[in-house]
C-alpha cells in the first residue's frame, strides 16, 4: 500500500515535469552558465577561450572601478523609470480610461493604433523608430514644415529619443491591463462616491486607483523587467552612442563580450543586470502580498 | 527532504530518456564540409567564388556535400558570429573566411589547424608573394591561413571637385598642411561641397583607424605599437598631432559634420551618393574602392574610370619616405575540429585556384598576392587605378595583431571621437587614451615614445 501511495505521489509530479525541465534548461541555465562565466577570464578568441581562468571577483572590481559603469547604470535607471514606469504605465492607463469615456468606433480605432505598435516585431518597431527620428526622418520633416527646425535626435538627444520609442512600442502593454483592471471596478462604487459629491480626479484617485492597485503593481514589475532587458531598439537606434550616451546595461554588457570578446567583464554585468531584475521583482511582490486596505 | 528527492530522482530518469533521444551518427557514406564565409548587398564576390568552388569540387569528388553558410553582417559582426561558432566544435566550420588581424588571437584560442604539412603537397603555394604569406603565420612560425588578397589605403579624389576650385591635375599633397590649404580652397570656392572627409569616431569602427586616424599617426613617425620591444606606445606626440589635425578638419567644417561622422553608414553616402555627385573633395579609402563603382558594383557609376583620381596620403611634414598606407586583408582558414583535414583544405585549394582568385580579386578590388594572378591582363586593367594602389604596398603598414588589439583599437576611436565633438581637446583626449591602454594591457606592456 505504501509503494501504492509514493508512486501516486510521483504521477502527479508528471504533468509539470516538462515545464520545470525547460524552465531549468533554458531559464535557470543560462542564469548560472552567466553567473559561472563571469567569474573567469573567458574570451572570445584568444588565450582565455581555450582555457579560461578562474577569476574570482576580479570582473566585479574592475566594473565598479570602471567609469561607463556608473553612466551605464544610470542610464538604465533612467530609461526604466522615463519609458516604462512614467511613460508606458501612466500614458497606458491615461488611454485605458479616456477609452472608457469615448466612443465605442473612437476607442477601438485608437486601441488597434495603440496596439500596433506592440505587435510589431521588435527589429521592425526599431527600425521604424530610427527613421521617424534620423535626421532626415518622419519627426524632422514634421517639425522642419513648422519652421520649428531639424535637431538631429540620436546624436544630440539619444536617450529622449530611445525612451520615446520605448514608450510608443510597449504603451499599448499597459493599456490593456488597464482596461481589463478597470472594467472590474464596479460602476455602484464609483456612482455613489459621485452622490456624496467626489469630483471626477477624487473618484480616479480615491475609487479607481486603489481598487486596480495589483493590477497596477503587477502591470509595474512586467514592464520594468522587461524595459530593463530591451536592447534591440537601442542597439538599432544609437548602439549606445554618441560616446556612451545611451548605452544601457544590454548594450554594455553586449559591447563587452561580442565586440571586445571579454565574455567574463560582459556576463558581469550581465549579472548585475540579473541582481537588478530580481530587486525590482522582489519590491514588487512585496507591494502584491500587503495587505488590500 | 523527501519529496526533494523524488523530484530529483524524476529529473534523473527524465535526462536518460531524453540522451537516448539524440540523433546517431551521421552515414559514413557522405561527408559534409562546412563552409562559412560573408556576404552582405555590397559584398558579394566570395559568395560568388564558393558558389563556383562548390560546383567544381562536388562534381571532382562524389559524395561529398559542401554546405555554403553565408553570414550577414558588417565586419564586426561577422567576426562576433564566426567566433561564437569556432567555439562549439558541432558549429564550428571546416573552412571559413578569416581577418588577417584575427589570426593570431584565434591561432592562440586553438581554433585554427595548422596548414604546413598539408601546404607542401600544393603547388600553387609557391606563387604566393611572402609579406602576404606572413599574414597568416602566428607567433610559433606555422601558417594557419591563406591569403586571399590584400589592400592599401589612398586619398581618392574627385577630380571636377578640385578642378573647380583650381586645384591641378593631378593632385599630389606632400604634407597635411597641403590637404588643408586645397580642402579650405574647396570650401571658399563652394560651401556646399565637403571638401575632405576622414572617419573618426566609433560609428565606423576599423574604418575610423585604418581610413583615417593611422595614415595620420604613421605619418608623424610615432606608431600604435612597439614591435621590437612587444609594447604599446603612449605619450606620443604624434598621437595628439594626429588628433589635432582631425580637430581643425572638423571644427573648420572641412569634413562632414560630426552628427554624419557618428553615423555607422556614412560610407554609403561617400561612395553611392557624394562622390558620384560631385558633393566630396576628397577622403581616405581603401584600394577596394572601385568594386563599388564597377559594373555590377553595388553604387554602380560608370563615369568614375575619369571623374576620380587616386593620390598616396603624405606624411606629416613630408617626411621619408612621403607617404603613409595601411593594409588589411583576409584570409581563408580551416577550422582545428574539423573531421577531415585532408578534405576541408582540398577545398580551400579548389576555392582558391588560379581561375576562381583571378575571379574574386578582381570582382572585389582586391590588391593580388598570387604571382598568377598579378601578370595576367584581366587583373591589370580590371580599372585604372590598380598600378596606383598595388605601388602602395612599399609604403603600407599592418595593424598589430594581438589578442588586446580590438580594445586598444576601440580607445582610439573614443579619442577621436571624443575630439571631433569637442568633448575633450586633443590633449585631454590623449591623455584619456594613454590612460586607457594602461588599464587594458597593464603599465609593464607600454612604452613612452
Amino acid at each position: 500500500m505504501q509503494l501504492d501511495h509514493r508512486a501516486r505521489q510521483l504521477v502527479r509530479y508528471l504533468p509539470v515535469l516538462p515545464a520545470v525541465l525547460l524552465l531549468l534548461v533554458f531559464l535557470a541555465g543560462p542564469v548560472v552558465w552567466a553567473f559561472q562565466a563571469s567569474l573567469t577570464n573567458a574570451g572570445l578568441t584568444g588565450r582565455s577561450a581555450r582555457n579560461p581562468e578562474w577569476v574570482g571577483l576580479e570582473n566585479y572590481q574592475r566594473l565598479l572601478a570602471d567609469p561607463a559603469f556608473p553612466l551605464s547604470l544610470g542610464l538604465t535607471v533612467l530609461f526604466v523609470g522615463g519609458s516604462a514606469v512614467i511613460g508606458q504605465n501612466l500614458l497606458g492607463l491615461a488611454i485605458a480610461l479616456l477609452m472608457r469615456r469615448a466612443r465605442p468606433a473612437v476607442s477601438s480605432l485608437a486601441g488597434t493604433a495603440v496596439v500596433a505598435a506592440w505587435v510589431l516585431p521588435e527589429i521592425v518597431a526599431a527600425f521604424a523608430a530610427y527613421a521617424y527620428f534620423s535626421k532626415d526622418g518622419t519627426l524632422n520633416q514634421l517639425l522642419g514644415s513648422l519652421g520649428l527646425g531639424r535637431p538631429e535626435w540620436l546624436y544630440a538627444f539619444p536617450m529622449v529619443a530611445v525612451m520615446l520609442a520605448n514608450t510608443w512600442r510597449g504603451t499599448a502593454f499597459s493599456m490593456l491591463v488597464y482596461r481589463a483592471a478597470l472594467n472590474d471596478v464596479p460602476a455602484e462604487i464609483s456612482e455613489a462616491a459621485q452622490m456624496d459629491g467626489a469630483r471626477g480626479w477624487q473618484r480616479l484617485l480615491f475609487i479607481t486607483l486603489p481598487m486596480i492597485r495589483g493590477s497596477i503593481a503587477t502591470n509595474l514589475m512586467l514592464i520594468t523587467l522587461q524595459t530593463l532587458a530591451v536592447f534591440t531598439l537601442v542597439w538599432v537606434m544609437t548602439a549606445g552612442g554618441p560616446a556612451n550616451a545611451s548605452a544601457t546595461l544590454p548594450v554594455l554588457a553586449y559591447t563587452e563580450a561580442f565586440k571586445f570578446g571579454d565574455i567574463g567583464y560582459g556576463t558581469a554585468v550581465a549579472s548585475v543586470l540579473i541582481l537588478i531584475g530580481a530587486v525590482f521583482g522582489a519590491v514588487y511582490i512585496r507591494l502584491l502580498k500587503e495587505p488590500r486596505p | 527532504m523527501h519529496r526533494a528527492l523524488k523530484t530529483l530522482s524524476l529529473f534523473a530518469s527524465a535526462v536518460v530518456v531524453l540522451s537516448a533521444c539524440s540523433p546517431g551518427t551521421p552515414d559514413e557514406g557522405t561527408k559534409t564540409l562546412k563552409v562559412a564565409y560573408q556576404k552582405t548587398d555590397s559584398f558579394t564576390a566570395l559568395d560568388t567564388m564558393f558558389q563556383a568552388a562548390k560546383q567544381e569540387f562536388e562534381a571532382a569528388n562524389q559524395g561529398v556535400t559542401v554546405e555554403l553558410q553565408p553570414i550577414e553582417g558588417n565586419d564586426d559582426d561577422y567576426g562576433t558570429k564566426l567566433a561564437l561558432a569556432l567555439r562549439s566544435p558541432s558549429t564550428a566550420p571546416d573552412v571559413f573566411y578569416e581577418d588577417t588581424f584575427k589570426v593570431r588571437s584565434d591561432v592562440d584560442a586553438g581554433y585554427l589547424l595548422k596548414l604546413d604539412p598539408l601546404l607542401e603537397g600544393w603547388a600553387d603555394w609557391e606563387k604566393y608573394d611572402d609579406a602576404a604569406k606572413a599574414a597568416g603565420k602566428a607567433d610559433d612560425g606555422g601558417t594557419y591561413a591563406v591569403p586571399l588578397g590584400t589592400d592599401t589605403r589612398a586619398i581618392w579624389y574627385n577630380k571636377k571637385v578640385l578642378a573647380a576650385a583650381g586645384v591641378s591635375d593631378p593632385w599630389q599633397p606632400r604634407s597635411w598642411q597641403d590637404i588643408l590649404d586645397t580642402a579650405r580652397k574647396i570650401k571658399t570656392n563652394d560651401p556646399s561641397v565637403i571638401p575632405f572627409n576622414m572617419y573618426a569616431g566609433k560609428g565606423t569602427g576599423e574604418g575610423t583607424v585604418m581610413q583615417g586616424f593611422y595614415e595620420l599617426l604613421y605619418g608623424t613617425g610615432s606608431s600604435l605599437y612597439d614591435e621590437e620591444s612587444k609594447k604599446w606606445v603612449v605619450g606620443s606626440a604624434g598621437f595628439r598631432d594626429s588628433l589635432a589635425f582631425l580637430r581643425t578638419l572638423y571644427d573648420e567644417g572641412l569634413a562632414v559634420t560630426p552628427a554624419e561622422a557618428l553615423d555607422a553608414n556614412v560610407w554609403k553616402k561617400v561612395f553611392g551618393e557624394w562622390f558620384p555627385n560631385g558633393k566630396l573633395g576628397a577622403t581616405v579609402e581603401g584600394s577596394y574602392a572601385p568594386s563599388f563603382w564597377q559594373e555590377g558594383g553595388s553604387y554602380a557609376w560608370p563615369a568614375y574610370e575619369q571623374e576620380m583620381g587616386v593620390a598616396p596620403f603624405p606624411t606629416q611634414n613630408g617626411e621619408a619616405p612621403g607617404a603613409v598606407s595601411m593594409s588589411g586583408g583576409w584570409t581563408l582558414a580551416v577550422g582545428a575540429e574539423t573531421k577531415d583535414p585532408d578534405l576541408a583544405f582540398k577545398f580551400l585549394t579548389t576555392a582558391m585556384n588560379e581561375k576562381n582568385s583571378l575571379a574574386f580579386t578582381v570582382e572585389s578590388s582586391q590588391i593580388a598576392v598570387r604571382s598568377d594572378v598579378a601578370d595576367d591582363p584581366g587583373y591589370q586593367g580590371a580599372n585604372p587605378f590598380v598600378k596606383d594602389v598595388s605601388e602602395l604596398v612599399s609604403v603600407t603598414r599592418y595593424r598589430p595583431a594581438t589578442s588586446d588589439y580590438p580594445r586598444i583599437s576601440a580607445a582610439v576611436q573614443e579619442a577621436t571621437e571624443a575630439v571631433i565633438t569637442g568633448s575633450r581637446t586633443p590633449e585631454q583626449a590623449a591623455a584619456d587614451y594613454d590612460a586607457a591602454v594602461t588599464d587594458i594591457v597593464g603599465a609593464d606592456k607600454t612604452v613612452r615614445k
